[in-house]
Order: structure tokens, then sequence, then C-alpha cells
């Protein structure tokens, strides 16, 4: 089973993890822009038409024990082939299904030599960049609503 | 999955809606008119051994939730991973695990006990059986029960001698039990639980 | 015998553009957008998506405008429209720990490691309506501060780990199966995966009165909010065709544990026990109440008698989901001409059967009465 053979299961991500991750994060127009900047793009084959679905998300009971669902959320995913080979493939949260074709079209890109080192500028660095900021600046309003209490002890001692 | 066995994977359904709804209502007239053949032509391309018949029909019906278990032939990486990726579904390695299982020969499918029977309570959680046959026969054993007027007869080339007295066994324990559908290229017919093998006189 | 109706297509379809003006209001006033609702109203935004069962928060907004507001309709339509999808499978167990937090409170453990922050809250408003709001607001400037180095944020359990001063999770079990009552019929006694699945998508009204029924002594768990969290969490899914975990985005989510006071038992030595609540989006009231009533079921478990509602495995579950509970109220309000008209047989056949009785006991003393 195709499980048991992959190094991805556990430990650091992957390249394509990674690169999933930022699709995951990536805008709909940051996609389609990445993409316009690689064109001439490989032509793309649909293999999967993009299909909405849903994954049952789990949480652990306290947190950290046994699984149990909470409840589900809308995914869309797809699988195209460029015609070099590579077979692309996105799982996404939402319905966009324009933004899982593209999202597929990075993933197959991203396995191939030629586009792959291309990616890191055309979308992995302009979306950590912003997802970063956009964290800084959610971190810092939320800091500014940080309360310490002190203890303060009555009496002679 | 390997990146050199993706380039090999055969398309599913060209229609994903249509094609399932057709096959859908193939397996659906089938049940509801056990021991009759039900045309059902597909343009679906399958990785042999596993005919484009029972392809469509388990790209219709399967998903994660319900494994599949597939004979020895038909255990091939190209069949498994056209499986797992169109519908979803896991292969599992005992018969009893799945919700469908695949015999790709009358000769050497697994005996009827051997599948998932349900329970009392919840008779659905059973086995479906589906046997890959050469041709539907309008002769032979005959049948009577819910969706059946007075009598049908059915066969299939390659039946292997046990089928019969596996057959009376199943429908003793209804609600309990297993359904088979038998796929032939062009057409479907099935043996739904509810179907009693009439004696001969 | 059944009832016929005349004219039911042309009522019910006149019915439903009555509703669609209905809903749409005066015409001159602006018609509000599902994305107004979804960044606006994020809190009901957040209700339907939990008790829905469904993360998707333009769909949570469209079904609260479809739905006029009313949150239980919202969630029903909800409901319906996951039936349609097919399922890919069953995420990453979540990560809380990891979460991005925007809110973080403890009643308990004052310093806390990675810090108490408010976030968005309601706590410490005066609940003084603001007219100024009746209209477009000025927009707000927030106040910001040096984020410190993001630090680690344990799960309160940590805190007080290896003194068995609060009891801990046995390690999970990866192959052990997790039930799902949107595929199998909850039986009882139900595990506690398939008790808190039920609470999470339950009525947050009920949980809430149950939760605070045990505040009031039915079934007293001596309960502290141990911590309170809302923020981002990334999930991750394994496809099946891919066998490695892909990243799918992030979520919103808010967790609750209280911390009980428990005497122990028999078996079980003094030690403070844990309830659990998870809702999805920001939903603070949701969380607690899921984690007094997760508690509350865990009686038995830890050793206690079953005297209260909200202790009752069978009285909770089965009439915390709102969309069953007002399918079965609201379907009173159907036909039921043929039922009540047999009760109406059975009722005048009963009244002459006791007026008979009535009659032969008063000849039988010998008194002479009219009969009615």
């Amino acid at each position: 089973m195709p499980r048991d053979s992959d190094p991805a299961v556990a430990g650091a991500p992957t390249d394509r993890q990674r690169l999933m991750q930022v699709c995951a994060q990536a805008t709909a127009a940051e996609l389609d822009r990445a993409l316009a900047a690689l064109d001439p793009l490989p032509a793309v084959e649909t293999v999967r038409q993009p299909e909405v679905g849903l994954v049952m998300l789990r949480g652990r009971v306290g947190g950290d024990g046994q699984p149990f669902n909470v409840g589900e959320a809308t995914v869309t995913r797809a699988v195209v082939r460029l015609e070099t080979g590579e077979m692309g493939f996105s799982y996404l949260l939402g319905r966009s299904q324009e933004k899982a074709r593209a999202a597929a079209i990075v993933d197959a890109l991203g396995q191939n030599a030629k586009f792959a080192a291309r990616l890191e500028a055309a979308l992995a660095d302009p979306v950590s960049a912003r997802v970063a900021a956009e964290r800084a600046a959610s971190e810092a309003e939320t800091a500014a609503t940080r309360v310490q209490f002190f203890t303060l002890v009555r009496g002679e001692d | 999955m390997e990146a050199h066995a993706s380039q090999t994977l055969l398309p599913g359904f060209a229609d994903p809606v249509a094609d399932a709804q057709r096959a859908f209502k193939a397996v659906m007239q089938a049940m509801s008119r056990p021991a009759r053949a039900v045309p059902f032509e597909v343009a679906l391309t399958a990785p042999a051994p596993l005919s484009p018949v029972v392809a469509a029909m388990l790209l219709a019906l399967a998903d994660y939730e319900t494994p599949i278990w597939l004979d020895v032939p038909l255990r091939n990486q190209a069949v498994v991973q056209f499986l797992s990726f169109h519908s979803g579904a896991r292969i599992v390695r005992e018969p009893e695990e799945a919700v469908f299982a695949v015999a790709s020969d009358p000769a050497t499918m697994p005996p009827l006990m051997l599948l998932r029977q349900g329970t009392p309570e919840y008779p659905d959680r059973s086995t479906t059986l589906i046997v890959q046959v050469a041709a539907l026969r309008a002769e032979g054993l005959r049948f009577e029960g819910p969706g059946i007027k007075r009598e049908a007869q059915f066969s299939f080339p390659g039946a292997p001698s046990r089928f019969a007295a596996e057959l009376a066994a199943n429908r003793a324990q209804f609600p309990c039990g297993v359904d088979l559908i038998f796929a032939a290229p062009g057409a479907i017919a099935a043996l739904p639980r509810s179907v009693r093998l009439v004696k001969e006189a | 015998m059944y009832v016929a109706v005349k004219g039911g297509e042309a009522a019910i379809d006149a019915a439903h553009a009555l509703l669609a003006k209905e809903r749409r209001g005066a015409p001159d006033v602006p018609e509000i957008t599902a994305s107004q609702i979804r960044e606006q109203l994020s809190l009901a935004v957040a209700r339907v998506m939990s008790e829905g069962s469904l993360y998707d928060e333009d769909l949570a907004a469209l079904a609260v405008k479809q739905a006029r507001g009313d949150l239980i309709e919202a969630i029903f339509l909800l409901r319906a429209y996951r039936t349609t999808l097919p399922r890919f499978g069953a995420s990453a167990p979540l990560d809380t720990a990891a979460m991005h937090i925007r809110r973080r409170i403890s009643a308990t453990f004052k310093d806390l490691p990675g810090g108490q922050v408010l976030g968005p809250t309601f706590d410490y408003t005066h609940r003084l309506l603001d007219p100024a709001l009746a209209e477009a607001a000025p927009s707000v400037t927030v106040a910001t501060a040096p984020g410190a180095e993001r630090e680690a944020a344990p799960h309160v359990t940590k805190l007080l780990d290896g003194q068995g001063l609060i009891e801990t999770n046995p390690p999970a079990d990866p192959d052990a199966p997790v039930g799902d009552l949107t595929r199998e019929p909850l039986e009882f006694p139900a595990g506690r995966d398939l008790r808190l699945q039920a609470l999470a998508r339950g009525d947050e009204g009920f949980l809430l009165a149950l939760g605070y029924s045990t505040q009031r002594g039915f079934g007293r768990t001596h309960p502290f909010a141990g911590e309170i969290r809302m923020g981002e969490l990334e999930v991750s899914f394994v496809p099946e065709e891919l066998g490695f975990e892909v990243p799918l985005g992030s979520i919103t989510l808010t967790e609750c544990e209280m911390v009980n006071q428990f005497k122990g038992s028999a078996d079980k030595a003094p030690q403070f026990t844990r309830g659990y609540g998870l809702a999805f989006g920001h939903a603070e009231r949701k969380a607690m109440s899921m984690a007094l009533v997760d508690r509350a079921l865990r009686t038995e478990e830890l050793g206690g008698e079953v005297t209260a509602p909200a202790q009752d495995e069978e009285f909770v579950l089965a009439h915390c989901d709102n969309v069953q509970a007002t399918g079965f109220v609201e379907h009173l309000k159907l036909p039921h001409y043929v039922d009540f008209q047999a009760e109406l047989v059975l009722l005048r056949q009963l009244r002459e059967e006791w007026v008979r009785a009535r009659d032969a006991s008063a000849s039988g003393d010998g008194k002479q009465e009219a009969a009615e």
C-alpha cells in the first residue's frame, strides 16, 4: 500500500507538502498571478475534474486524547497531468473549483525541475510574506489585550 | 503513490454525474428484478482483468467508507490504483472486511459464508459480492421471490458446484445474508438475498 | 381512509413567493449580502457551522440569510446540503496546542505559560446599547503591542502533569475506530467519542441550560474554567491515493477545558478531572456548556450515581440535536386529520362507556339521575 512506502508520513514536511501548504494559504488571485508569471506552461490535462466534497474534522478528547469527530468541512480537490508527465493533486478547504485546479497545476509544476525553483519566487515567497505580515499584525493586536495578574498579600509579612 | 505509476492511471468516468447515475440505475433495476439480465453498456476502459462493467459499478457505488476486497488475479497494482484513485475506497485483504467483494472468475468465487452477513439489527451491514462472468443465461436454476413474477431462470457459465447449496443457506438466514451481482460484458443480473431457489420436483 | 387536498400545489408556491418577499423586507432598505453576514454576524455563522456540523463560512452565511435569521432553520439548511456531498475522508486529529491564539484565558492558573490574552470579547463591556452602531459606525483603530516571541501554549493538564493532581488522557490508540453518529445510529451506552460528537453538533441553548443545571445542584461537578482558547489552526488530511498528509487550510476553533474537583472513588484517588468542549468559529458559550455537560456525562465512569438530567446519557444525547428536535416538534403542525378522526371516534366510545358505567352504578345505588 502506498501509505507504508511514503517517507512523508512522519517527520518534517517535504518540499511538496510545503508547496501544498502555500497553495492552501494562497488566494485564487495569487495562484493565478504565479501561474501567469511562469507562462509558458506545459499543456495540462485534467485527470479529475475539480470536485467538491467533505472531510470529517477530528479533534481529540481533552486536546490530546482519543480522536472524535467534530464536524465536516467542505473541501475541493482536483488532479491534473502535465504533458511532461507529472501528476498534480490538490485538496483545499472551501468550494473554489478554479483554485483547486490551479493548486493541482502548482503541485505538478513543483515536481518538474524546470519550474520548481521558479515557483519559490513566483508563489511561495509572496504568499509566505503576506501570511507572515498578517499573522504578525494579528499577534500584535492580540498582544495588546494581554493581562497580567498579581497576587497581593495583605498584612505585615 | 509513485509518480511513474500515476502516469499510467486510466481515466475514470468521462461524465461523472451522468455515468454514475446510469450505473446506479442498472444496479437498482437488476436488484429489483432479480435473476433477470439488465443491459448495461459502458464506455469505460478498465485495467485488466477488471471488467469495464464492474469498474463502472464500483466507481458509482464505492467510496472511502466502503472497503473493497479483490480476488488474487484482480489484486494487481493497476487495478488497486485505479479503484483507490477513482473511488477513494480502501482495498482490504480479508473478504469479511469488505462492503464490496469482487471475484474475477465464478469458479473461484469466495464462499458466501466467508463474507459479511450483516446482523439482525443491521442486516444492511453485509457484503455485496460482484462476480465477473462470461455470459448471463435465462435458463438453469429457477428462482422465485420479491420482484419475480412467478418464476425466473438464471445461470452463468462456470458456476461452482457448491453454488446452489450456498444460495439456499444464504436465503435461510434472511434478513441477514449477502447480495450477489453478476457482471457479463454489456449486462448485469442480481441475486439479492431475498430470492428463493425453487426445488426441483 | 385518507384525506385529499385540492389546490395544494398552487397554495404552496404562493406561500413560498410570499416567504421570499417577507425575507427581503422593505425594498427601500438595501439587501444584505451573504458576505456581510459572514463578516459582521460572524458569531451567528459560527453557531450555524458548529450545529450544522459543516465548516464553510460562506454557506453558513447564505443559510442565515435564506432562513431570515432563524438559526435552527439555517442549521437545517446546512445539514441538508452536506448530505449531497461525497466524503473524501477524515482529517488528521487537530492539534489544538499548535493554535494561533487570538484569545486565551484561564480562571485557575493566573501565570499560564504562553500568557493570557483577552482577544475580541464581550466580557467587560457594559452591555449598553450603542446608538452609533445603528447606522454605519466610524472605522475602528485597534491598539497593538509588540508580540512576545511566540511562546508555546500547552494545555492546562500539562501544568500539573506528573503530580497526579489532574487526570491525564490515556495515550490515543491510532487503530481504534472513531465512532460517527452521522453514519451509524447512536446506541447507548455511547463512547466518549460519540458523546463529544453529539455535543459538538448539539443545540447551544439546550447544552447551556443543562450546564447551568449542574451548577445549580442537579448533578454538581464543581467546575473551574481551566482554559478557554480561540484561534486559527491548520487542518491536514491524508488522501488514500497520496498516502501523505496534505495541508488543507486553516479554520477557527474555540476550545474549553473545564477542571473539576473530584473527591475520588473506591479505585481512584482524589484529583481534578476534566470536561472538554470544542466548537467551530468563536463559540465560547457553546464550548463551555459542552465541557460542563461532557464532564457531567462521565459521572458513571468516575464511580458516581446518575441522578440528574445532565448526567443521563440517553436523555442528553437523544435530545440535544436541534434539527431532530425541531423536526419532531414541528411535524405536529402537518395534517393529522385521520389520526385525529380516529382519536375522536375512540373518545366518543370511551365517553359512552363512562356514561353507561356511571348510570349502572347509580341505578345500582338505587338513585335516579338523568342521563347525560
